[in-house]
Formats: structure tokens, sequence, C-alpha cells
């Protein structure tokens, strides 16, 4: 049971608001996609989410974020992001082996116990389709991994903490086109355990992998619904012009 | 004509690169040409492994352990005081510091680095000498204790501010990967930007402890002129540059061997803290692959 309820949420950096009234219920279990144009405060959204905005001075949000109910806007942020991981835009290994990589997060939240590690490592590198590629040099320092693997490798590492939900911001964007396949893979794959949301700039991405999608403009969200519909049949005349390429 | 300009200015440039050079030759090549003097007439042997070092005295000792024994226990007491609390404080100041304390603080631990050390060395003989002595009452007058602690103090500054550029250095991508895996800041900090600043950190541990073993004026005046080979902090010690200091100022005349004696404490203090600096300047190379 983890579904996600933004109510009346307003976000501003300074002076300048960057999110309006944002009223979005998200399903569990299910992967959301938020798409819109730069600058439409798609990825600010997604960070309001794990609270990853409380780390900009001049930043500040209003109204409630509940997750099963309870609202996250009250928790101890390093408990809320034991619960909603994140993966971000490029991909952001430790300067770590592989292993610890992975290890790091269970470690920090009190698992000693070098089978139960060496368990959850396994678990999540193989959950993240990573596994296979890398089972023989977990040894190895991260950085050497190309992009995509260190994607996955990201992804295998917020997998570990045991999360509900998995944020994604961009996660695709600094990657090839083959890296990006297995990624959306991956995706569709994990929605069986997992709420997942992903912004994205890529409305194919978005089409392919995501079950409902939200449109943002420039702080307004113009259209939710699910993402055939979205696509197909966009009640909104500006969701019809940026899935059409007119503008964005 | 503006060519002719242009290369003009290039040759003075040339000069003024040269000058630097040129001294530093000129450095390395007196220090060796008066340490050889010094060897013709005492043997390499008894320099390194003789227990004494009363060179203008009679009977005559040049064993240079106890002057690299009193220069070793104050470098290591002054690392014992500098390294933990430099990393303390840059880790504050790198992870936990508003952005407005760190622009104050970062100047006043620089101004500190910018006091004479002369300064450093009375403020040991008249404030902390006393101190120690109220704690323990067989504390000498001039005591290594004493001297390492001041220098501590000294060093502090340089192993903080180069710790704190070091960690600050490490990109917030990998720090933000931490959080949101719910870390605390003392987590990401000890766990993530420490140990990915550590070759920094390293250098900067270095570069402070060649300025331990260099520092004159403090240890001078704090650790005394007494050779002596001891591991007791309370007893006074003599540095290899106090002694240079020592002979320098008194009225040994020039060509004897206890003028020439200068020249080689000198030049090992030269090896010392040239080694230390290369060892510095592999570790930043290292460091410099660390995150890419």
């Amino acid at each position: 049971m983890t579904s996600i309820k933004i109510k009346n949420l307003n976000a501003y950096y300074g002076e300048k608001q960057v999110l309006k009234e944002i009223n979005l219920d998200i399903g569990e279990k299910r992967v959301t996609a938020i798409i819109g144009p730069s600058g439409c405060g798609k990825s600010t959204l997604l960070r309001c989410i794990n609270r990853m905005n409380d780390f900009i001075d001049i930043f500040r949000a209003e109204g409630e974020i509940d997750i099963d109910d309870k609202d996250i806007m009250q928790m101890d942020p390093v408990l809320l992001r034991k619960q909603v991981g994140m993966v971000f835009q490029k991909p952001n290994p430790f300067p770590k082996t592989i292993f610890e990589n992975v290890a790091w997060g269970p470690k920090i939240h009190g698992t000693k116990d070098k089978s139960t590690l060496n368990k959850i490592v396994n678990n999540s590198l193989k959950q993240a389709a990573l596994w296979d590629e890398v089972k023989g040099r977990l040894k190895d320092n991260a950085l050497g991994l190309s992009g995509g693997q260190q994607q996955r490798l990201c992804i295998a590492r917020a997998l570990a903490v045991s999360p509900e939900v998995i944020l994604l911001d961009e996660p695709c964007s600094a990657l090839d086109p083959v890296s990006t396949a297995k990624i959306e893979d991956l995706i569709v794959a994990l929605k069986k355990h997992y709420t997942i949301v992903i912004v994205t700039h890529n409305m194919q991405q978005a089409a392919r992998v995501s079950d409902n999608t939200a449109f943002l403009l420039n702080g307004d969200l113009i259209e939710y619904s699910d993402t055939d519909t979205l696509f197909e049949t966009p009640k909104d005349k500006r969701t019809e012009d940026y899935i059409t390429g007119r503008f964005g | 004509m503006g060519r002719l300009k242009d290369a003009v200015i290039e040759k003075i440039l040339l000069a003024c690169a040269l000058i630097s050079i040129l001294t530093m030759i000129g450095i390395v090549a007196t220090l060796l040409f008066e340490t050889i003097n010094f060897f013709s007439e005492v043997s390499i042997a008894s320099f390194l492994f003789d227990t004494k070092w009363t060179p203008l005295f009679k009977p005559a000792h040049y064993g240079i352990l106890p002057l690299i024994n009193g220069t070793l226990i104050i470098t290591i007491g002054a690392a014992a005081v500098a390294l933990p609390l430099g990393i303390l404080t840059a880790i504050f100041l790198s992870e936990y510091a508003s952005p407005k304390f760190r622009q104050v603080a970062k100047p006043v631990l620089e101004i500190l680095a910018g006091v004479p050390t002369v300064v450093y060395g009375y403020f040991a003989l008249t404030f902390i000498t006393p101190l120690l002595r109220k704690a323990y009452p067989e504390t000498n007058i001039f005591n290594a204790a004493s001297a390492s602690i001041v220098v501590g103090i000294l060093i502090l500054p340089m192993v903080a501010s180069l710790s704190e550029d070091a960690i600050r250095a490490v990109p917030r991508s990998i720090r933000e990967g931490a959080y949101a895996l719910g870390a605390t800041p003392f987590e990401v900090s000890t766990k993530v930007a420490v140990p990915a600043a550590l070759s920094g950190i390293l250098a900067s541990f270095i570069l402070a402890l060649s300025r331990a073993i260099g520092e004159t004026m403090a240890v001078t005046i704090a650790a005394g002129m007494m050779p002596r080979l001891t591991l007791n902090p309370l007893e006074g010690v003599q540095t290899m540059t106090a002694y240079i200091v020592q002979v320098s100022l008194g009225d040994t005349p020039r060509g004897t061997i206890g003028y020439q004696s200068i020249f080689a404490v000198a030049m090992v203090l030269f090896i010392m803290t040239l080694g230390m600096n290369i060892a510095s300047q592999l570790i930043r190379q290292k460091y410099r692959e660390a995150y890419v």
C-alpha cells in the first residue's frame, strides 16, 4: 500500500513560484511519468517527494504530500528517504567498489552481517539487471563501469535499502540508446514491486514505460490521466500542442 | 614593432622565472659545498649514529640524532594537535556551517596563519608553559610539549583550510546520492565526502608536517637550545632549525667545523622537507583521478 497523494502543493525558489496548487494521486505499483518542457517544475515536483529540495536554502514548499496517509512534510527526512529511493539524471556512483556502492545504504541503516550484505548486494544487482555483467568484479571501482552500467548500479544501490517508492529523475538523459532501452525494460520490470515516478523530457519514453502521465507547464499541472489517453486523446489544447511537438 | 615588443616581454618574463630557479640552484649548491667540507672531517657514520651533538664544545660529538629526535618529537606532537582538530574543523566548515559562517570563519582561520611565528613562541613560553607547569610541576621552562602545542596551533589553519577545499571539491551529485539513501549529514561527510577527498586531505597533512619540521622561531623560543636524546616531552630539546639559529647568531668563525655543521644539518632538513613535498605532490596527482 504505497500510494502518494499530493495535495495543494505550492513551491517557491525565493520569490519565484515554481509549483502551483498541484493535486496528484500516484497509484501504487504503477509507473507514473511527469513530462513537460524544461523549467516547468517537473524535477522540483519529484524532489518534493523525498524532500531533496530541503538542501536548497531559498526553497520553500506549502501543502501536503501523503505517503501511506502520513504527511512527509512532518516526517524525519532521513527516514523518508530510506522509504523513497532516488536515481539521478547523471549516474553518481560513489568512488568506491561496486560492492561497496550497493552495500553502503544497508550498512548505514545498521546491517553489519557479512552474509546478509552479500545477499542484499546479489539480489539488488540481479534486480537491476547488472549482476551478469559485474559478478566477477565486485571489488573493482564503480567508476570503471560504462555510463549505462553506472546508472543501473545506482538503481541497484537504491533498491538495496528496500524502498517502497523509486523516483527517477531523467535517468536516461546521459545514456546511449542501447543503455536507455535496458533501463526502460528494467523500469517496467520493477513496477511489480515498487511504486515508480519518472521525470522525463522524452515523450516516447513516457509512452513506453508509464501507466499514468502528468503534464506540467510553468508550474501548473495541466493534465493527468492514464498514459494512452493522454497521448491519444488529450483533453487540453496545451497538452496536445506539447505532445505533437508544437513547442517544448 | 609589435613583434619586437612581444619578444622583449617574453625575455623579461623568462628572466623573472629564471631568478627563482637560479636562487634554488644557488641554495642547493651552497648547502652541498659546505656539507662536503663538513664530511671531509666528520664521518657519515658518526654523523648518523653518534648519540651526542656537541660540535661547539670539547670533546666534540657530531651525532645528529638528538636534533632529529627534537624535530620529530615536536612534529609528532604538533601533528597530534593539528590533524584531528584540522580535519574536524574542515568537516564542520564544509558540511555543517552556513555559507555566512564559513565566509567569516575561513578568513579568521587564515589570519591565524599570518601571525608571526615569534609571537607564537612567546605565547608558548609565557602562556602554555606556565599552564603545563601547573599540571606537571616537573616541566622544564623550555620543553617540547609546549612547542608541540604551539606548532600544532600554527599549522592547524593549513590543515583545516586545505582539507576543507578537498572535501568541498567532492561533487555535490555524490553527496546527493548518499542523502537519497537516507544518510545523515554526519554519515555523508564521514563515509562519502571524507573518503573521496582522502588523498587531498593526506596531501594537506604532509604539507603541514613539512611546515612543522621547518618551523624555527617558535620552537627555538619554546623548546630551548639543549640537544637531548629523550622522549619526555616535558624536557627541553633542540631542533635542527634551532641549532642553525644558535650557530648563526653566535660567534662561530667561518670555515670552522662548527660553522660547516649547520650546512650539514640544513641539508638533512632540506632532504626531509623536499621528500615530504614530493610525497604530497604524488598524492595530489592520484587525487585528481579519484572521481571523474
